[in-house]
């Protein structure tokens, strides 16, 4: 074990992230999930100072689509020698991170495009369709019977969990969501930008207690893409690289009801082995996007990566902890909670962190950002993917 | 060549065996910890040897939620988490509590509902100082 780590991490700081966009995030009525990616794709290329016929690697998965990589190389006319198509639900496009790294340092290949479209709010056929669909596609035969509410249902059963054991509040969750929102203010792409309160939340309408309508994310559409080329070819191209230090991906369960412990996700592994890739810890982290799909995410992935102890998540994001100005920067862009949601929102985390780093934030950028945590939450906070992201100054 | 296997995957014995009204979890006959949901193969251990048991029913209320519904869809809705006593977790719903008096913690024990011929495994609360 000791040698394939010190194998890892020979890789910190080899590849660096040259390119970055989104598009449609919010509403993009009148278009398919593949205009939407192929948009933010060619978006994310310019942005890398390079040409289509530049990509020979390609990360990409969907919530719908089987082949999905398969339509995504035909339609954007690539000629992958790499290609992967892993799909882990959310965390799927942090968790394409580290393959794209070994494909890029053995010479498989020289520029990955990691990308996702979903016109999912616009398209006709969207997310209500795809949840009815899954019974009969993706079948839980052991949870399906008892009708819960999916995804909601699950992460409120884990949130019920910490508030007994933790004695965790539905203010503390509340804030969670304004933070998010406070972010999102800042943020011109951002979906929801109105005020939002603690009382906001708190008289919002009830999905699956203890989560309100907001203490979840909304459904958007929203494209995301970037680029990855080795260390010394990024430093010949236009943007500052954004170098990646470590990603590690875990999985422990499918469903809620097979969780080892509702209260500790698989993060806690993910997120030990991508900082010991990095060479660092969570005090050494300046800027932190997590997959906060649902409030008590945000509060669990603090604790799972290490930001605060177990138990302590809840105290650790109250009061404006997390928000402009608080503690520690998390989900500056707004988050799935505020800035957008389309199905899969772990594209997203690495996209808002090469931002900061970069220092193109606008109004919300934390100055001075040298370290950031990107991490990918996926189904049933069942798969886990953790990136520890630099500047230059960090190699 | 047919699979030479006449037996049943394990899914559909456990849901002929909840059909008939008898709910079985499974356990490993090399590590010996209960398994549930039923598998082809232990998933602590790998052993492919696993002996069907009848749980004792009982166990504990571990999470809980109430999925929030129009009366039309048929009111609100206890969703829960229940462990057995055996040490195994799984979904399902207290029926004989309302949804919002169901707590983490609450004692429970199963009964396998069977409705137009088709067996799930529900829970119902019980008094302990009564049975004790």
């Amino acid at each position: 074990m000791t040698t394939t780590r010190e194998t890892l991490k020979s890789l910190r700081g080899r590849t660096a992230i040259v390119g970055a966009a989104t598009f449609g995030c919010g509403e993009c009525p009148g278009h398919t999930d593949m205009e939407m990616l192929a948009k933010a794709a060619h978006a994310a290329v310019a942005d890398a100072g390079l040409t289509m016929a530049d990509i020979d690697g390609l990360a990409t998965a969907s919530v719908s689509a089987v082949m999905w990589p398969l339509g995504v190389v035909e339609y954007l006319g690539l000629n992958p020698r790499y290609i992967d198509g892993t799909m882990l639900g959310g965390s799927s496009f942090v968790a394409h991170l580290l393959p794209a790294m070994q494909a890029l340092h053995f010479g498989q290949c020289n520029a990955v495009l990691v990308c996702y479209g979903s016109a999912q709010k616009s398209s006709t056929f969207g997310r209500k369709e795809i949840v009815g669909l899954r019974p009969f596609l993706d079948p839980q035969p052991y949870e399906h019977p008892y009708q819960p509410q999916l995804p909601v249902s699950a992460y409120a059963l884990a949130a019920s969990r910490h508030m007994h054991a933790f004695g965790t509040t539905r203010e503390q969750l509340a804030d969670v969501a304004v933070a998010a929102r406070a972010w999102a203010r800042l943020n011109p792409e951002a979906y929801l930008r109105e005020p939002l309160t603690r009382a906001d939340v708190l008289a919002s309408r009830m999905v699956s207690d203890p989560l309100t309508v907001r203490d979840c994310c909304p459904v958007t559409d929203g494209a995301g893409a970037f680029v990855l080329v080795r260390a010394e070819r990024a430093r010949d191209l236009p943007k500052k690289p954004v170098y990646v230090l470590g990603n590690a991906t875990a999985v422990w369960n499918r469903q809620v009801s097979s969780m080892p412990e509702l209260t500790v996700t698989a993060a806690r592994q993910s997120g030990a082995e991508a900082f010991a890739m990095a060479g660092l810890t969570p005090a050494e982290i300046d800027i932190v996007q997590l997959y906060d799909a649902f409030t008590i995410n945000t509060i669990l992935f603090l604790e799972d990566l290490g930001f605060c102890a177990k138990g302590e998540g809840g105290a650790f994001v109250a009061d404006g902890a997390i928000a402009p100005g608080g503690r520690l920067p998390v989900n500056t862009n707004g988050g799935g909670l505020s800035c957008v949601h389309p199905g899969m929102y772990g594209v997203f985390t690495v996209i808002e962190a090469v931002r900061q780093l970069r220092g193109e934030a606008g109004a919300r950028q934390v100055l001075g950002a040298n370290t950031a945590v990107a991490h990918g939450n996926g189904g049933m906070l069942s798969s886990q993917s953790t990136a520890v992201l630099g500047t230059a100054d960090t190699l | 060549m047919s699979n030479p296997s006449t037996e049943p995957g394990v899914l559909a014995r456990h849901q002929a065996e909840l059909d008939r009204g008898r709910w079985l979890i499974q356990r490993c006959g090399a590590c010996h910890r209960a398994v549930y949901f039923p598998r082809e193969l232990c998933p602590h251990c790998g052993h492919l040897g696993l002996a069907w048991e009848a749980p004792s029913g009982l166990g504990t209320v571990h999470a809980v939620t109430t999925v929030k519904r129009k009366p039309a869809d048929g009111g609100d809705l206890d969703v829960c988490l229940v462990e057995l006593d055996e040490g195994v977790r799984l979904m399902s719903r207290v029926e004989n509590r309302p949804p919002a008096e169901v707590r983490i913690g609450l004692r429970v024990r199963a009964r396998v509902r069977v409705d137009e011929g088709r067996g799930l495994v529900v829970f119902d609360a019980v008094d302990e100082r009564a049975s004790a």
